[in-house]
């Protein structure tokens, strides 16, 4: 990967898109269990994973977010019958450019995490913000031409 | 559009959130952001002073926009979107804001760092809030009928309860007789009255009634649509049938665990489950000078973590029944611990213990042992509250196992879009909020199913689930939430990619200006997924309620705090 390495300092921004209705909701049974985990993600709702646009991931790092989290229901149990399939084809796709762009691919996560796994949500979410906090903030010199574009 | 202004309310939640996130500070970075035009705390945001609280800063500050940070949207939101309408302000200028579930309860040790990130929620919670725009809300019409899966206590007690209240019930039952587990035992505690005295008018009462249609035995192969308008496909026999329903609910049951190899079950002809022992009740007993009744078997262990509930209670029940057949035997109850919840339950106990059964606690370390040649002879077991080991002479073993998922539950699910819990039963909306609903509107869930429970519990379940599915049945129509797509006829290239990207057929292309073909989506029948949104390639589907700028300025605001 030939992301620079930028000073670490501060901790890592992370943004966790969640669908509303099986990973948002095993966010809110970890808070249930008052599973603890780093504070350094924020969770956006969506409804479905679906929703989920590459841009919007490329858009996160070129303002500086250190890492992004997509999190759907597991494939079979979309509440939209298939729109998490769209999801693991569409991210399968944008890590392999992020690797061309100079962002390390691991700084994108796909995963599936039902109603029920709270505990899932709280190890998915620990070991992510772990690995980011490893790769260190998002280069800038690979974000400037990205925060240029237009939208 | 006239001038943005924001209020913000942050919540306490006692100190559920307010022990942890310091919300004055919360308040007071709120008031400084731009378009916030008042910004206020309560003690629980949620309850009557709050919610009047959020109305009369409503009127008092002209508010055209609200924040509420507080719980999870997944329960409150419809609450305080209620609020803000009654108020006067169209109910899809709400944003939710969650620093509990997402911040307080998961960051408790870090208060300093819970406060930034309740800052910076709020913050993108108040970016989102300014581009938020009023929405109309589509109706459509709710079949007044409901289909119930499954032909046990459950299923028919709601069958007969949506019978009864006017609308035509479809009960679906595998087996080809009704009736499910009560078929199986023979007395019900803690009244001891005969299992068949309660089953069986029940059962007449279903198969009499004109609105149910009984299809027996029967499987769904399909389920499609939404609440109101669920189109479901039956298998019976040979033939195939389809229904039109409003509403959904889930009786299925649960199945008894068969204890293989344990406590020589299996093996000696004399260990038996409870399910076998009031089989042979029903008929002649034989003679027996002991018998020993094993609790806990296959439950509260490291695979099977959780307390099935009913088995202390069945093996109570039993071992009075043997008592009372047998008043010379020795009966005995190996426990972990004898859970006998509430008065009745309590009192059942007291009164085994008057008519001589004797209890004795192990531990899960040291579980008793089933000993004999061809059949099980003794069980010996290490008595925990004395430390002391015994020898109990055991003409018949009785094991107490929990009851487990059914076998269907992960076909039903992903059939229904509902989820499971870690254990595999059905996973309801909210445990104590919504505790007979799934988060999917119209479908509902009782008994067995969910969770052990007794016959009592079953029905209460199920008068509930029934009386939660009449609501829209009776009202007649339901509201779509306004989270729809939508697309900007001028931008689109007439592709088609969203037409082909949409799970429900809501969308379709037709000829606009000058005969140009454009993607229009079907409110009614968009679901709001989004995906069709992620898909377009030239930028005219949106979301309500998710939007690209809405979503990108979160994001900038949350990358530059």
């Amino acid at each position: 990967m030939s992301e620079a390495s930028a000073p670490s300092v501060g901790r890592p921004r992370v943004i966790a898109f969640c669908c509303n209705w099986c990973s948002y909701a095993g966010a809110d049974l970890a808070g249930v269990s008052r599973l603890q985990m780093p504070p350094d993600f924020h969770v956006i709702r969506v409804m479905c994973s679906g929703r989920v646009e590459p841009e919007w991931v490329i858009k996160a790092f070129a303002a500086g977010i250190d890492g992004v989290l997509v999190l759907g229901c597991h494939i079979g149990d979309c509440h939209y019958i298939d729109g998490n399939h769209r999801t693991a084809k569409r991210f399968a796709l944008l890590k392999e450019m992020l690797s061309c762009t100079g962002i390390h691919p691991d700084r994108l996560l796909v995963d599936w995490i039902s109603a029920s796994e709270g505990g899932k949500f709280q190890r998915a979410v620990t070991e992510f913000v772990e690995r980011v906090r490893q790769l260190g903030p998002v280069d800038a010199r690979a974000r400037t031409p990205l925060a240029e574009a237009p939208r | 559009m006239s001038e943005v202004r924001v209020g913000v309310f942050v919540c306490h939640c006692g100190s559920n959130i307010g022990g942890v996130v310091d919300v004055p500070a919360v308040v007071e970075h709120a008031r400084a952001l731009p378009h916030v035009a008042h910004a206020e705390h309560n003690l629980y945001s949620c309850s009557e002073a709050g919610l009047s609280s959020l109305q009369r800063s409503i009127r008092e500050h002209s508010l055209n926009r609200v924040v509420v940070a507080a719980c999870t949207p997944r329960t409150h939101e419809p609450l305080f979107r209620t609020a803000c309408q009654q108020a006067g302000l169209n109910r899809y200028l709400l944003e939710f804001v969650n620093i509990r579930e997402h911040c307080s309860w998961i960051h408790s040790r870090e208060p300093g760092k819970a406060t930034e990130k309740a800052i910076t929620l709020v913050k993108m919670g108040v970016v989102k809030a300014c581009l938020l725009e009023p929405q109309e809300e589509a109706q459509s019409a709710v079949a007044p009928a409901a289909l119930v899966i499954g032909g046990g206590v459950a299923g028919m007690s709601a069958a007969l309860n949506l019978a009864r209240q006017g609308f035509q019930v479809h009960l679906v039952e595998k087996q080809p007789r009704l009736g499910g587990r009560l078929l199986n035992l023979d007395r019900l505690g803690p009244t001891d009255e005969a299992a068949a005295a309660m089953i069986e008018p029940l059962i007449a009462a279903v198969v009499g009634h004109r609105s149910i249609s009984v299809h027996m035995p029967a499987s769904l192969a399909e389920i499609d649509g939404f609440v109101g308008n669920f189109r479901v496909r039956l298998g019976e026999g040979e033939g195939r049938s389809e229904v039109l329903v409003g509403t959904i609910i889930v009786a299925t049951g649960a199945e008894v665990l068969q204890p293989e190899g344990l406590y020589g079950y299996g093996l000696f002809p004399n260990v038996v489950t409870h399910v076998e022992l009031e089989r042979r009740l029903k008929e002649d007993l034989p003679e027996i000078r002991s018998a020993v009744l094993i609790n806990c078997v296959g439950s509260r262990i490291p695979d099977r973590p959780y307390c099935s509930r009913i088995c202390c209670m069945q093996s109570l029940k039993n071992a009075m029944r043997l008592k009372a057949r047998l008043p010379e035997a020795r009966v005995a109850v190996l426990h972990r611990d004898q859970l006998t919840s509430g008065v009745q339950a309590e009192r059942y106990y007291r009164s085994a213990r008057q008519a001589g059964i004797r209890f004795f606690r192990y531990e899960p370390e040291q579980p008793p042992q089933v000993v004999g040649e061809s059949r099980a002879e003794a069980v010996v077991v290490r008595d925990a509250l004395r430390g002391r080991e015994l020898s109990l002479p055991a003409d018949l073993v009785v094991l107490a196992t929990p009851l487990v998922p059914g076998p269907d539950n992960q076909a039903l699910s992903r059939l229904l879009k509902v989820p499971l819990d870690e254990s595999g039963f059905f996973l309801e909306a909210h445990a104590k909020l919504r505790p007979v609903e799934f988060a999917t509107d119209g479908v509902y869930v009782c008994g067995t199913a969910r969770w052990p429970a007794d016959v009592a519990e079953s029905v209460s379940q199920a008068y509930a689930a029934a009386s939660k599915a009449a609501i829209p049945m009776r009202s007649g129509a339901v509201r779509a939430e306004a989270i729809t797509a939508f697309s900007d006829r001028a931008l689109c290239t007439g592709c088609g990619t969203c037409v082909v990207c949409c799970p429900f057929g809501a969308i379709a292309r037709q000829p606009w200006e000058g005969g140009r073909l454009v993607a229009q989506v079907n409110t009614v029948q968009c679901k709001g997924c989004g995906c069709c949104v992620a898909a377009c390639h030239s930028g005219a589907m949106q979301q309500r309620g998710t939007t690209d700028a809405q979503v990108l300025q979160m994001i900038e605001v949350c990358a530059s705090v």
